[in-house]
């Protein structure tokens, strides 16, 4: 068993100039588990995905990846972190003048050694697995918005990542492509051992995939309970998390 | 192909069964074996079942499921049974969700080279197109412009001043810097030259004429078009993508009128006066070339040029101006309504404004340039 956590954060603080999002977050999250990140909106959950990832440099506190520090880290080692991770953007953010295929096929042909052919053949898996078979020469416009969002997590898994970041995955998507979605993350966990660190507000999928969880306060700007998703609908006093885990008013 | 590629599958044939046993590594970073030459081996056996044995199988991970991929394909194409009983779980599982969603049907696209014929029919059709969408654009304004005038358009007048703002003011140090060296470089090109009969002081004729009448508004025009232009077209075509004018058509507020009027109203506003503004700084231009190459004091060239250049050449410039003020702002707002949804649209209805203003710009150049003549002025 791998004993250094693959996220370690330790007091992290996030801060947008002079404004503190959030401050002293602590917590951890293991290789192979699907960790969830909730909170009620504009508590800066999205934020806090965009500084593990590395988009955002920490106000204060240290965010490690399988120990070591990304800020830190030599431009080589940032990089070789960073190619191991695959973040799926709310919108999909799909490069616009590349079709579908060429979306996925720009981390392949930069970081492996695969002949086109083959990368052609991993390109259609990829897109099978999100559902999206035979739809390789569209372009991001000529597709739908939930269209675009799986097409964004097939290019996020092209590398087959050690780590998976998710914003709001199940947003925008019918309950079908929901459901499979929640199959793919788990399978993805079970069979390749990838770590998956979701922000969501979609409570079936929450309980459905989550492992462990934090839950983020706006007000208190911190932390204000963690544990799995489960144990903390049964045994978790806090109002504000009862209410968001049960849709109470 | 490396001789360890070929110990990472191994195909046994007994008696009407096939045996696909894996070993090592199966993973993409590592490169990976060809597909083809299995095939090629499954073809030449007579169908059997197939079946797998994964017990040497080390890591794997997308690199075998696009290998089984294929291989699966090659088998149901040839009716060939396949038991995956022998694959590791984790691989069953994921090759069911593979194909979990089967493929729309006619979703798949042929990428063919288009026969000549039909490129040229489809630009043909892509201009007429373009020009019935501009004559529609052009009526919209056009009755925009009537509603505003009778005060019924939804039309905010700060939209106005920060458009003129824009347009007008913060455009001035480009001018100045532009016009200024266009007259200095008109003064020198003559200099040289008139300098050979003794003619200096025309200098300022030649200055004073080709600011007023040509350079000083099609510079304008021109700076206009890349600048404000551009601008105009990248707003609305960004503002198109991010749906926010759909916003406004679903709100029962007209885009023409509500973004479209105050940009053409402010670029004809401003047009002319940067244009007048450019005259000067172009016979400005001549006047300082005049006094360090030719010896002609400024007081000389002032006189030179009051007598040579008459006010109706000026009026004549400002028209022009006028004309091409509609026209970049025209084509800068048309281009960016005309826009699609996404980052790179943009890009290309920024680059379209500013061509079509600049072929609209000339054309139009030279059709009044033409009717002065046949008008005698």
């Amino acid at each position: 068993m791998k004993t250094t956590p693959h996220l370690d954060v330790r007091n992290l603080t996030m801060a947008y100039g002079d404004t503190v999002i959030q401050e002293n977050l602590t917590f951890e999250v293991q290789h192979g588990e699907v960790f969830v990140i909730m909170g009620g909106s504009g508590c800066g959950k999205s934020t806090l995905l965009r500084h593990l990832v590395g988009l955002m440099h920490p106000a204060d506190g240290t965010i490690l990846v399988d120990g070591i520090d990304l800020w830190k880290a030599s431009m080589e080692e940032r990089n070789r972190i960073i190619s191991h991770s695959g973040v799926l953007y709310q919108s999909g953010a799909l490069w616009s003048s590349l079709t579908l295929a060429e979306n996925i096929e720009l981390p392949l042909a930069e970081y492996t050694e695969l002949t086109p052919k083959q990368i052609d053949e991993v390109i259609s898996y990829k897109l099978s697995l999100v559902g999206l078979a035979g739809f390789e020469d569209y372009y991001p416009s000529e597709i739908s918005g939930g269209m675009q969002k799986r097409a964004g997590l097939a290019r996020a898994m092209a590398l087959d990542p050690d780590i998976l970041f998710f914003d709001e995955p199940s947003a925008g998507l019918d309950p079908v492509s929901a459901r499979l979605l929640d199959d793919l993350i788990l399978e993805l966990r079970d069979s390749l051992d990838t770590t998956v660190v979701i922000v969501s507000h979609e409570l079936a999928s929450i309980f459905t995939v989550g492992d462990n969880s934090i839950f983020l306060d706006p007000d208190q700007k911190t932390i204000i309970a963690s544990g799995p998703p489960k144990q903390l609908l049964d045994s978790c006093k806090d109002e504000r998390v009862r209410k968001f885990l049960t849709r109470a008013a | 192909m490396p001789n360890e590629m070929l110990d990472k599958y191994r195909l046994t044939a007994s008696a009407d069964q096939l045996c696909l046993q894996f070993a090592g590594d199966w993973r993409f970073q590592d490169g990976l074996p060809e597909a083809e030459p299995l095939l090629q081996q499954l073809r030449s056996h007579p169908a059997g079942r197939l079946s797998f044995d994964s017990q040497n199988l080390g890591k794997w991970d997308t690199g075998l499921m696009t290998f089984l991929v294929q291989l699966l394909a090659e088998c149901s194409e040839r009716k060939i049974p396949v038991d995956q009983s022998g694959l590791p779980g984790g691989v069953q599982k994921l090759l069911s969700l593979a194909h979990a969603v089967p493929e729309r049907q006619g979703a798949r696209r042929k990428v063919l080279g288009m026969p000549i014929l039909t490129k040229i029919g489809n630009i043909t059709i892509e201009m007429h197109r373009n020009w019935s969408d501009l004559l529609y654009f052009i009526g919209q304004i056009f009755f925009g412009l009537l509603n505003l005038l009778r005060g019924r358009a939804r039309f905010r007048y700060s939209d106005l001043l920060y458009q003129i703002e824009c347009a007008g003011p913060m455009a001035l140090a480009i001018i100045t810097l532009i016009s200024t060296l266009v007259g200095m470089i008109l003064a020198f090109v003559g200099a040289v030259q008139l300098r050979l009969f003794g003619a200096q002081i025309f200098i300022a004729d030649l200055v004073g004429l080709g600011m007023a009448r040509e350079m000083g508004a099609m510079m304008t025009a021109i700076i206009m078009a890349g600048r404000t232009g551009a601008a105009y077209a990248a707003q609305l075509g960004t503002m198109q993508v991010n749906e926010e004018i759909d916003a406004f058509k679903t709100m029962g507020i007209s885009p023409i009128e509500f973004l479209v009027l105050p940009r053409l109203l402010a670029l004809s506003l401003t047009m002319p006066l940067l244009c007048l503004y450019a005259d000067f700084m172009g016979i400005f231009g001549g006047a300082v070339v005049s006094a360090t190459m030719l010896d002609i004091s400024f007081f000389q060239y002032y006189q030179q040029v009051q007598s040579a250049v008459p006010l109706k050449h000026f009026i004549i410039g400002v028209i022009k101006a006028c004309i091409f003020g509609v026209l970049v702002a025209t084509a800068g707002c048309f281009r960016g309504m005309q826009c699609g949804r996404s980052a790179s649209a943009v890009g290309f209805a920024a680059t379209k404004a500013v061509v079509t203003s600049i072929v609209l710009i000339i054309v139009a150049d030279a059709i009044v340039t033409i009717a002065c003549q046949i008008l005698g002025v």
